[in-house]
This record gives C-alpha cells, sequence and structure tokens, in this order.
C-alpha cells in the first residue's frame, strides 16, 4: 500500500462514527428526560460547549489562540436580543441563523487582522477586538442598553408552534437540536481535506504551504466559520436567557472558554462538550465551597493542568472510556486520541 | 492653553508610571519570549503590602515604597524559581493559561484578603494638592511621579548599557545559547531581571494607588495596557517601551478629557492599527521569536 493511500484509510477511518460517539449523544438525549428539574443549568452547559466548540475549530485544528473569543459570542447574543426585542425577526431559528451571519461578518472582517503576524500579536489583536466591542457596546448605550443590558426580550414560539416554557424545557431541547446540527457540520468539515488542511497548517505553516495549501485562505475560512458558530453560542444565551448585557463580552469569558477547552482537551471535537459539563460541575462544586471567592479555585485548577501538561492528563483522563471501548469493540478501536498541542 | 499643558504634565506623569509598571514584563515578554498576563498580580501585591504598612502598621510612605519594591521582588523570585522556570520552553498557550491562572488565584486572594473595594494610601500632606507654575497647574504627587519614574529610567538604562551585568542581560538575550558558551548563567541573569521587574511592578502599584486606582481588579483591569506598553514599545530597548508609556498615557488622558464619550475606544483602536501597520511594535526590532 503506498503512503499517501494510507493517509488516506486513516483519514476515512477517522471520520467513519463510533459506538461511542453514538452513546455519547444518546446519553445527553437521556439527560434531558431524566434531570427535568435541571433544564437551566443543562442549557448552560450546551451553549458553553456549543462556544467550546467554537474556539476548538480555531485552536485546536488551526493552532490560533484566542484571548477574544467572547467578542464573536457578545455580537451573536446582541444580534439576536436586538431583534427579538424590536421584532425584526421573531422567529427564532431564523434570527439564530441572521445572529450567526452578523457574528460571522466581523470574524471574516476581523481574520485577515488575525492571520498577520505571531502568536502573541494574534493574542493582543484579538484582546483588543474584544475589548473594543465592550468599549463600544458601553458608548452605544442607547442601543445596547449600557451595563443594565437588553431588557424585556420576548422569544415568540420556534416555528411559530413550539413556545418557549419557563421550566426552559423547550429551550433545552431547541439548544440540543442546534449543538448536534452544528456539530455534524462541524464534524464533517474536520474530517475534510479542508480538515486535514488545517492541520497541516497547524502543525507547520511553511511546509503547509509548500505542498501547495493557501495557508492564509484556509485560515480567514475557519476562523470565519468559528465566529459564526460563536455568534450562534451567543444567540442562543440571548434567546434561552432572554438577557444580553455587556459582560458578554468580558475578558473572562473568553479566559474560561480556554479553561472549558483545555480540561476538556482540544483537536478531537468532544473537548469543549465533555469540558463545558466537567467545567460547570467544577464551577458549582467550587461556588458551594466558598460561594465569593470560586474564582481562585478556577485558577487554580488551570495552573495545575498546565504545570502537569495537558497531554498526560488527557492520557489519563481517557484510560478508562478507552478501556471500555477496547473490551467491547476489539483491541485497535480507540475512542478519542487527543492530538499533541505544541 | 494651560489645560493642554496640565493635561500633558498629567498624561506624561500617567505614561511614566505604566513605565515603570509594564517595564519588567517588556524583558519577560519581549527579551524571554513569555507571556505573562499575571504581571499585573505583582503590580497589585507592592500596592497592598504598600497600603498595609502605611495604612494600618504607620509607616512613612517613603519608607514603605522601597518595601513594596522588596516585597513583590521577592514574590516574583519564589515563583520564578518553583513555577515559571518550567514553562519557559512551553509553547504561548500553556504561558496564557497558567499566567491566566495566576491571575485569577490572585485577584480571588487579594479580595478574600482584603475586601473587593478600592483602598486608598494616605499620602503625606507634602505630597496633597498643587501649585502653579506659570500659571500651569502641577499636581504634587504627579511631579514626585514624573521625577521617581524619571530617575528609575535613567538608572535602568546607565545599568543596561554600563554594566557588567547589563552586558550579560543583554548577552543572554540576543543568543541565550552562546552566553552560556561563554560562561553566563544564563538563568541566574533571567530570574535576576524577572525578579527585579517584579519588584518594579510593585512599586508602580504602590505609586499607582492614587492614579490609576487600587483594588483586586487591578491585574485584569490593567492587563492590556502592560500588554500594548510591550507589544506597541517592541523590546530591542529600554527606550522603546518607555515612548510608548509616554504616548499611551498622553494619548488616554488627552482621550479621556477631550472625547470621553470614545472612553478606551481611542486606545484599543490605536494599538490594533500599530499593531496591524508594524507587528513587532513601533520601535521594535522583534517583539517575539
Amino acid at each position: 500500500m503506498s503512503a499517501s493511500s494510507d493517509v488516506g484509510y486513516h483519514a476515512q477511518r477517522q471520520a467513519r462514527w463510533h459506538y461511542g460517539e453514538a452513546a455519547f449523544w444518546l446519553i445527553v438525549l437521556a439527560c434531558g428526560f431524566a434531570f427535568p428539574t435541571r433544564y437551566l443549568i443543562m442549557t448552560d452547559i450546551l451553549r458553553l460547549a456549543l462556544f467550546a466548540m467554537s474556539l476548538d475549530l480555531i485552536l485546536g485544528y488551526a493552532g490560533i489562540v484566542s484571548l477574544g473569543h467572547a467578542a464573536f459570542f457578545g455580537v451573536g447574543a446582541y444580534a439576536a436580543g436586538l431583534l427579538a426585542l424590536h421584532g425584526i425577526i421573531n422567529e427564532p431559528v431564523l434570527a439564530l441563523v441572521v445572529a450567526g451571519l452578523a457574528a460571522m461578518v466581523l470574524g471574516f472582517a476581523t481574520s485577515f487582522l488575525v492571520i498577520r503576524g505571531v502568536d502573541l500579536t494574534r493574542l493582543m489583536v484579538t484582546l483588543g477586538i474584544a475589548l473594543l466591542l465592550e468599549a463600544l457596546a458601553e458608548r452605544f448605550s442607547n442601543i445596547t442598553g449600557g451595563t443594565d443590558g437588553l431588557q424585556g426580550i420576548e422569544m415568540q414560539p420556534i416555528f411559530g408552534e413550539v413556545p418557549f416554557d419557563m421550566f426552559g424545557k423547550t429551550g433545552f431541547f431547541y439548544s440540543l437540536a442546534v449543538l448536534f446540527l452544528l456539530f455534524l457540520f462541524a464534524r464533517r468539515v474536520v474530517h475534510s481535506p479542508f480538515g486535514l488542511s488545517l492541520r497541516a497548517i497547524k502543525n507547520n505553516p511553511l511546509r503547509a504551504a509548500a505542498i501547495g495549501i493557501p495557508v492564509n485562505r484556509r485560515l480567514i475560512a475557519i476562523y470565519t466559520l468559528a465566529a459564526f458558530y460563536a455568534g450562534i453560542a451567543g444567540a442562543l444565551f440571548a434567546q434561552t436567557t432572554a438577557i444580553a448585557s455587556l459582560d458578554v463580552f468580558a475578558f473572562e469569558r473568553s479566559a474560561d472558554l480556554m479553561l472549558v477547552l483545555v480540561i476538556g482537551g482540544t483537536g478531537y471535537l468532544y473537548g469543549g462538550l465533555v469540558g463545558a459539563v466537567l467545567f460547570r460541575l467544577l464551577q458549582e462544586l467550587f461556588s458551594t465551597i466558598t460561594p465569593q471567592y470560586w474564582q481562585f479555585w478556577i485558577g487554580l485548577v488551570l495552573v495545575v493542568i498546565v504545570l502537569v501538561g495537558r497531554q498526560r492528563l488527557h492520557r489519563w483522563m481517557l484510560y478508562v472510556p478507552n478501556l471500555v471501548i477496547r473490551q467491547i469493540a476489539g483491541r485497535k478501536a480507540v475512542v478519542a486520541v487527543p492530538e499533541s498541542d505544541t | 492653553m494651560t489645560s493642554i499643558l496640565t493635561n500633558l504634565f498629567d498624561g506624561v506623569a500617567y505614561g511614566m508610571l505604566l513605565f515603570v509598571l509594564a517595564c519588567g514584563l517588556a524583558v519577560t515578554l519581549g527579551l524571554m519570549n513569555f507571556v505573562n498576563l499575571a504581571h499585573g498580580a505583582f503590580a497589585m501585591a507592592g500596592g497592598y503590602v504598600c497600603m498595609v504598612l502605611v495604612n494600618r502598621m504607620g509607616w512613612p510612605f517613603f519608607a514603605a515604597l522601597p518595601l513594596a519594591f522588596v516585597s513583590s521582588a521577592a514574590i516574583g523570585i519564589v515563583l520564578e524559581r518553583m513555577l515559571y522556570r518550567h514553562l519557559y520552553a512551553r509553547s504561548h498557550l500553556d504561558q496564557v493559561l497558567f499566567t491566566i491562572g495566576l491571575t485569577f488565584m490572585s485577584v480571588a486572594a487579594v479580595d478574600y484578603v482584603q475586601g473587593s473595594s478600592r483602598v486608598f494610601i494616605n499620602l503625606p500632606a507634602a505630597l496633597q494638592g498643587q501649585f502653579d507654575l506659570f500659571g500651569v497647574g502641577i499636581g504634587r504627587y504627579r511631579l514626585m511621579i514624573i521625577v521617581i519614574c524619571g530617575l528609575l529610567t535613567i538608572g535602568l538604562q546607565m545599568v543596561l548599557a554600563r554594566t557588567r551585568f547589563g552586558s550579560r542581560l543583554r548577552a543572554a538575550v540576543d543568543d541565550p545559547r552562546a552566553a552560556s558558551g561563554l560562561g553566563i548563567n544564563v538563568p541566574q541573569v533571567f530570574a535576576f531581571t524577572f525578579a527585579f521587574g517584579c519588584g518594579l511592578a510593585g512599586l508602580g502599584g504602590a505609586l499607582s494607588a492614587e492614579i490609576l486606582g487600587l483594588d483586586p481588579y487591578f491585574p485584569l483591569k490593567f492587563m492590556i495596557y502592560f500588554l500594548i506598553v510591550v507589544t506597541v514599545g517592541g523590546s530591542s530597548s529600554i527606550t522603546g517601551p518607555f515612548l510608548a508609556s509616554l504616548l499611551l498615557g498622553i494619548g488616554d488622558v488627552a482621550g479621556k478629557y477631550y472625547v470621553p464619550k470614545m472612553g478606551p475606544f481611542v486606545i484599543y483602536t490605536m494599538m490594533i492599527v500599530i499593531l496591524i501597520w508594524r507587528p513587532n511594535g513601533l520601535f521594535g526590532r522583534t517583539a517575539a521569536r
């Protein structure tokens, strides 16, 4: 077998659906029926998962470190909030897409700034853009409501049929459906030749360019797509909580997002989903221990993760699931191998 | 006219302060290529040490300032030896995560110990108020800041350019391998420089309590300012960050005075434009290798 067909074979193998994945989504769906009193927190986790998946697309697959991903989340949230508040687009799904597109436009416009320069410049530019938008939102408080945020958002029924209820049941299944659809699309994208070329760029941009991959165009494309995802996450936030305030742009949101992804692991899409669950559980745990100072423990978790080493942690974490899968599906089957990230 | 001069004076004082706060970061970020987002935490530590000494223990302000320097430097060297040095060779992402974690911890810890409200340091009467010089209002405190920070800047430049340690540091930065081959103890030089930078940040933190405001969120609020100073100023010399801080200080004060509604908008736009135009900083050779 020649080397090139070997690569193709492995890529196709990786792209196939595994039992573990189907089980994962079934468990998520089952949670929706098993814990009817916990819809709000579960919806929150789903939003965070989608947001983290968006960062995973650029960080895990393209290697762009961003400190300002909340910018797109915020634009999506305000777009959805404003659309609903002024009754421009009443249908939530359509509004969701429009809000996502608004974030996408911003992502496309700023991607040209981001692809320039090295890591450090990227950090600064992404952070700067988020801060800039926060300052803008504060400046135009007549539109955004300033520090009070948008208030009195009333959501119309989805497709004109399914109304949002006060227990958040509709919100949960709505978010789950959106997450799943976007996940399917992301999965398709990262396993396509396009996604493989992104990995090549991440590993070595110079070599990627040498074998004919248009590096900048690919980075712009994935950054724009990630912005769309983040915008959708933000719009979901505004639609399911009926709030959009200045803190959607906050630096802490971008920083927390990094932590989510780091807990879950980058570069295999499920990292954001797993990380979101663990992060919220940790946060709940810490805020029950010390209500005011949970940030300290979150910080400690970050420091410990980095000092222990992310790869080592993920090996430990995936040990049990992989063991189970191997028992069921034979020696060669592996659920998820986190990418090395150097 | 006089209001312009007063604003200019305030801007210069502000810029000088930013320089003292951020020049330690210029070394870690620019020279050692380590993304240290927790730099503000050292400044905050110095500020709080000074506050406790002056307000609670009744030390004179000028005696507390050196102690702010020493305590921040001590914290800096302990953390450098224990934690930071393991991360020099790691990816930027790891460094960012690690230092964000440290920042969060410092914010919550200070909040826990000292409460979340803004604190003030009791200043001696000689530093309060302002006087007129040819019709220009000069704040005594700001004048003191300009004098202290100006002397420090000259001192730093002399140390870097004239002393044996300065040439060792420059050699270690230019090419760590060749430098260690010549018998320079590179990790020691870096550790010492890191601690000194943290000490300066601590001193800056103590001085800035009056002007920037000191509360547990200090490291997060001013993180972007420090980063701007370093990335815009570049790191090939101490002059780059110095000029960048002055520019930032004057720009920020003028922006707040003349276009108050635009707020921090001006600064961020300026930063992004400069970074796009010159990714390695206005005066820099390389900001990161």
